[in-house]
């Protein structure tokens, strides 16, 4: 270099260079570029090297312009080399490209069975009008499944109840051991365990000796409920199970009350909802009537409160007990409750 | 129990449309299952009079009838060869809706033309208008049938068919069932008719009347009828019987099913001509005494059974069945009838020794009052000397040796509202008592004295009354409040609710739950339960052989539910149930266990566009267990273990603590061929749920810092006995103090490794809670492994 740069030198190289970057997509084309701009023999590093050659006066002039122009440079380096660097993440991405509607990955999937499912719901509804659950055997004893509950040997209530009896002869020569028949000698072993008040719902596995058929089970499960105390009355039972239809029907359900006979309780109901189906028109799920049945209830029979030792005249209280298969059946619709044990998974796999 | 609205009429006026009294009813606690109505299409059918019959002019079997209806007279054909000028008959004018006799199926009566001559109606057989099967000839009416009427007001009915309650045995009978409907519309009760005129012999002479036990038979009486035709009874009651359910046979017979259809009292027919020494004792049975009963079947007695004797020999099973030997035939003309109450409990243990079981003993079983027996037998002599003729003796014999009280009750206002909750006043309570029949008085202290009806078994303490008053007034005309005493103290039952959460960190795992049935069978049972399971508890009566046992053990019903499910199972299957065993234990209810069982089959996870087709095994079963321990916070260790269910050097035994616990395994090929459950590998795992939820602790978590310093990483691999387990080179290692946790990232066999031995890979971390590891002390604490492991289990460093 023998002349001194002007500033229309400088111009042309800033312009010249910007062009060149301009053209440089690759990481390699830019290096290619540094060296050539701003490298040790770079051709701007050069003219700054030249600067060294001329008086003070003119070196501070060239020398900011140059600056300036190595200032535009760089920057417009930084700004090239981090487009590269985006178009490369970009090209990435581009190639992970996949069919977003191809099914996902198994994880496997359990769920409760419907039973489960529903004396869990039941339990939670008597739970938040503070019923607390207990649970009692499946093998019972005559004497709290029959004898306390006011259903004597030799009786024909007995005929209410076909029962499964064990094998098991005592010293008497009775067999005084059976499946429960229902879940209600809990009631017996909660009150004869524990002081009023008293307000506890029981589910479990219930027995029966009978064929089975869409809508009769050998085998089911109860829940069972009881409130004692004084003050008790059958309008608050009315109320508690008013209140629970609505929880597990919804809360538009008109319930209603009929008279019915269990021997452990007096004065005895049988509750029924009215029909969510065809809404009171009459359909087969409610055979016409626009009711349907769902629990068996009633105020707790003095007889029963005075065998556990409850001064009946101070106490009293309402039980009731339902059947929970036959509750899930109206929720979910089911037509035929041997499906509830068949355990076919196409069956249990749709709750 | 069959309820005929024209029966009913008898002793209750009623005007409420039947779905209206079948509700009522219903409400109030005689639930009505079904309404029939007898001749709801006849209309345009009536009763007429035939008034002359003609030849028809071009057919010999046909003639031609003529009758007046309204006034007018019409001519039909008729084919019929009972008919006579002068009948009173139904007669259908054209609109009719009848059933044709051919198809059964409900036609409407059109204007014919047969054989030349119009025909514009019908005279009708029993089966066109669906009265009965009769067709061969027309119905030909009583004479006091109402000419011109409607048959429906003449004939037709309505039939309720209630069930009743096992308590209200006086409402399995038609004034029953009138006293119900009298109080709940507030019409009067029409009390039957009783008396008859008493013509013949003093009947202390004809019969003499002998109760040997009154513990089994409070009550005994008879009446004797003379001179009786037997023979059909009238139609009325044929018709009343049949709408009731009740077969007519004859005249005398009928009576006494109508009486226990009306009244609710079983009673008997004896021919008394057979009856030796005109003499009754109803005594218990002898030991091993033979009797045949009415139906022809032979049985052996044996004391209490009660029987009905003669002076010479059993003629009645008492309650339950009349004698072969004394029955009623169409040569009788000298009848015995019996009224009787018998001890509820003996007849029902009869019955049911004898596997014998009649309307009668169902009736006495559930409690009837010796009160009914003597008006039972008053109508249903009057009914015999109505429709058999004869002369009834003088009086009745009447056997009563101890005259039962009839139970008052002291009854409040106050009682019923602390039973129901409210308020009801002294006259609406009185109301309703006296119309259901009890007699009310009220006392000095202001309390009422109610006399109980004897026909009312059911009522024996002041909330029975209670209930009348509830029942009556209507359960839905009563309040609805909420509970408003304090909610009683809760127990915690950190039990229960751990079992509840096993079951759903099951779900969690992805495994499906099952429910299977307590009852299974002697031989899925063997195959299946551990070694040391006890014998099962039996059930004495069961419905199969297939649930016959109690269960001890709930593998056999998971893998039957595996069996039932082979098609799912080529997706991969994952289930779980958690019920109870049964463990029998002397002279007490046996120990119900709750138990958890899993099963694991199939591919790990259905076949996918990205399948990598790998089996669940051992493995998978061991993660859920170890997930499930993990959740709960309990410790646990597997060990080796041997159970028949499972191949063997697949079975591991599951402690928690020093206590074992349940059991995991791969399905020995043997049981899966039994149960037919599977070809491939089923992984199992039984835990005892008691025993770990017993263990959970109910502690809240105590947090512990997050280390703080670095942990420096070293891999560590090791060759030895194939035989040692993994398990105790983890052990050995972690129990280092500076070693945090060790990893197995690698378990080889094979080439590089001797015949015999494994190389197992550790990564394992170190770390100290107070201070940064310097690599001298990784390393110093590196060798004291290495040197443990090759003293402990023989192990050396891989090359
Ligand atoms: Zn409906």
């Amino acid at each position: 270099m023998t002349s001194n740069p002007t500033p229309t030198d400088l111009e042309e190289l800033q312009a010249s260079a910007l062009r060149e970057l301009e053209q440089a997509a690759s990481s390699e084309a830019i290096e290619q570029w540094r060296v050539a701009y701003l490298g040790r023999r770079g051709r701007l590093t050069q003219v700054l090297r030249g600067l060294s050659s001329l008086a003070p006066d003119e070196r501070r002039t060239a020398g900011a312009a140059a600056n300036r122009v190595k200032a535009v440079l760089e920057e417009r380096l930084a700004g090239a080399e981090e487009n590269v660097r985006l178009g490369r993440l970009q090209a990435i991405a581009e190639e992970g490209r996949i069919d977003v509607t191809l099914p996902g990955r198994h994880v496997p999937v359990g769920r409760l069975h419907p039973t489960t499912q529903m004396v869990r719901e039941i339990c939670d509804a008597f739970a938040s009008m503070g019923f607390q659950v207990v649970e009692g055997p499946e093998v019972e004893w005559d004497y709290y499944n029959f004898e306390m509950l006011n259903i004597p040997k030799d009786h024909p209530a007995r005929d209410m109840w076909d029962t499964l009896w064990i094998d098991h002869v005592d010293a008497q020569g009775e067999r005084p051991m059976l499946l429960r028949t229902h879940t209600s000698p809990m009631q017996v072993r909660t009150m004869q365990n524990a002081e009023p008040p008293v307000r506890v719902v029981v589910p479990g596995k219930c027995y029966r000796y009978e064929a089975t058929d869409a809508t009769h089970e050998w085998h089911f499960y109860q829940v069972e409920g009881l409130a004692v105390d004084e003050g008790i009355t059958f309008a608050d039972m009315k109320g508690t199970l008013y209140e629970f239809a609505r929880l597990i029907f919804g809360s538009e359900r008109k319930v209603r009350f009929r008279v019915d006979f269990f021997p452990f309780v007096e004065p005895g109901a049988e509750m029924a909802i009215d029909c969510f189906v065809c809404k009171g028109g009459g359909c087969n799920v409610c055979k016409g009537t626009g009711w349907i049945e769902i629990l068996g209830a009633g105020m707790v029979n003095p007889t029963v409160l005075e065998g556990v030792g409850y001064d009946s005249s101070r106490y009293t209280g309402f039980a009731f007990g339902m059947g929970v298969e036959r509750i899930a059946m109206l929720k979910y619709g089911i037509d035929d409750i041997r499906l509830f044990y068949g355990n076919d998974l196409r069956f249990l796999q749709q709750f | 129990m069959k309820v005929p609205l024209t029966w009913l009429r008898e002793f209750v006026d009623v005007d409420l449309p039947p779905e209206e009294l079948a509700h009522r009813l219903t409400m109030s606690g005689t639930e009505v299952g079904s309404i029939d109505v007898i001749g709801g299409t006849w209309d345009n059918v009536f009763v007429a009079q035939v008034d002359s019959i003609d030849p028809h002019p071009n057919a010999d079997r046909l003639k031609l009838a003529t009758v007046t209806l309204h006034g007018e007279q019409v001519t039909v054909v008729c084919g019929a060869p009972n008919i006579a000028a002068g009948q009173l008959v139904a007669f259908a004018r054209v609109g009719a809706c009848l059933v044709d006799p051919r198809t059964g199926d409900i036609e409407t009566l059109r204007a014919a033309t047969i054989r030349g001559v119009e025909s514009a109606g019908m005279v009708c057989s029993e089966r066109e208008l669906a009265l009965g099967d009769d067709h061969a000839g027309i119905l030909v009416l009583p004479e006091d049938a109402p000419i011109g009427a409607t048959l429906s007001e003449y004939l037709g009915d309505v039939v309720f068919d209630l069930e009743v309650t096992p308590n209200r045995p006086d409402c399995m009978s038609i004034l029953g069932i009138a006293r119900e409907v009298a109080a709940l519309t507030g019409a009067t009760l029409r009390e039957p008719d009783l008396s008859y005129a008493e013509e013949g012999e003093p009947v202390e002479g004809a019969v003499s009347v002998e109760i040997v036990d009154a513990s089994l038979c409070p009550r005994y009486t008879a009446s004797v009828i003379r001179g009786v035709q037997v023979g059909p009874s009238p139609r009325w009651m044929q018709d009343r019987l049949l709408r009731a359910g009740q077969r007519p046979i004859n005249n005398v017979v009928d009576v006494t099913n109508y009486v226990m259809l009306e009244m609710g009292q079983p009673l008997h027919a004896f021919d008394f001509d057979t009856v030796a020494e005109s003499r009754i004792v109803v005594r218990p049975a002898g030991e091993q005494e033979p009797f045949v009963t009415l139906d022809e079947a032979q049985h052996v007695l044996r004391p209490p059974m009660l029987v009905i004797a003669d002076g010479a020999r059993s003629v009645a099973l008492a309650g339950v069945m009349g004698g072969l030997n004394t029955e009623m035939t169409d040569a009788t003309t000298s009848v015995l009838l019996e009224s009787a109450n018998f001890n509820p409990v003996n007849t029902r243990r009869t019955s049911q020794a004898l596997r014998l079981r009649s309307e009668s003993s169902s009736r006495f079983e559930k409690g009837l009052q010796p009160e009914l027996a003597e008006a039972a037998l008053r109508r249903a002599t009057r009914l015999i000397l109505e429709v058999a003729g004869g002369t009834g003796c003088q009086g009745i014999a009447d056997a009563y040796p101890q005259p039962a009280p009839r139970p008052t009750l002291r009854f409040t206002l106050a009682r019923v509202r602390k039973v129901l909750g409210v308020d009801i006043d002294a006259p609406h309570v009185y109301g309703i008592l006296t119309s259901l029949g009890f007699g009310v008085t009220v006392g000095s202290d202001g309390a009422m004295h109610v006399e109980v009806p004897y026909w009312r078994s059911d009522i024996a303490q002041e909330d029975d009354l209670v209930e009348e008053v509830a029942r009556i007034t209507g359960y839905d005309e009563l309040p609805t409040t909420m509970i408003s005493t304090p909610v009683p103290h809760r127990s915690p039952q950190p039990e229960r609710e751990a079992r509840e959460r096993v079951r759903d960190l099951m779900v969690e795992c992805g495994m499906q739950e099952t429910i299977s049935y307590s009852l299974t069978s002697a031989a899925s049972l063997e195959t299946s339960k551990p070694a040391d399971a006890p014998s099962p508890l039996r059930v004495a009566n069961p419905m199969s052989s297939e649930l016959e046992y109690l269960r001890t053990t709930l593998r056999s019903g998971v893998l039957s539910t595996l069996a039932a499910n082979r098609q799912q199972a080529r997706d991969g299957v994952r289930l779980f149930e958690m019920g109870r065993v049964y463990l029998p234990r002397e002279a007490d209810l046996p120990l119900e266990r709750e138990t958890l069982v899993g099963v694991l089959a199939g591919p790990r996870s259905p076949e996918s566009w990205q399948s990598v087709n790998e089996r669940m095994d051992f493995f998978d079963a061991k993660g859920v267990v170890e997930m499930l321990m993990s959740r709960l916070r309990l410790p646990c260790a597997f060990q080796p273990a041997e159970d028949a269910l499972f191949m063997p050097g697949r079975c591991s035994a599951v402690l928690t603590g020093d206590a074992v616990v349940g059991v995991i395994g791969e399905v020995h090929p043997r049981t899966l061929e039994q149960f037919d459950a599977a070809d491939e590998a089923v992984a199992l795992f039984e835990l005892d749920v008691d025993a770990i939820t017993s263990a959970v602790s109910t502690e809240p978590v105590r947090y512990r810092p997050i280390a703080r310093y670095p942990g420096a990483l070293r891999d560590l691999a090791v060759v030895l006995d194939a035989g040692v387990p993994a398990a105790q080179v983890q052990a050995i290692i972690e129990r280092e103090t500076l070693v945090s946790h060790a990893t197995l990232f690698d378990v080889y066999e094979g080439a590089g490794v001797a015949t015999g031995k494994r190389s197992l890979a550790y990564r394992v971390l170190f770390q100290a809670a107070d201070r940064t590891l310097v690599g001298d002390e990784v390393s110093r604490a590196m060798e004291g492994i290495v040197a443990a492991l090759e003293r402990e289990v023989g192990a050396s460093l891989r090359g």
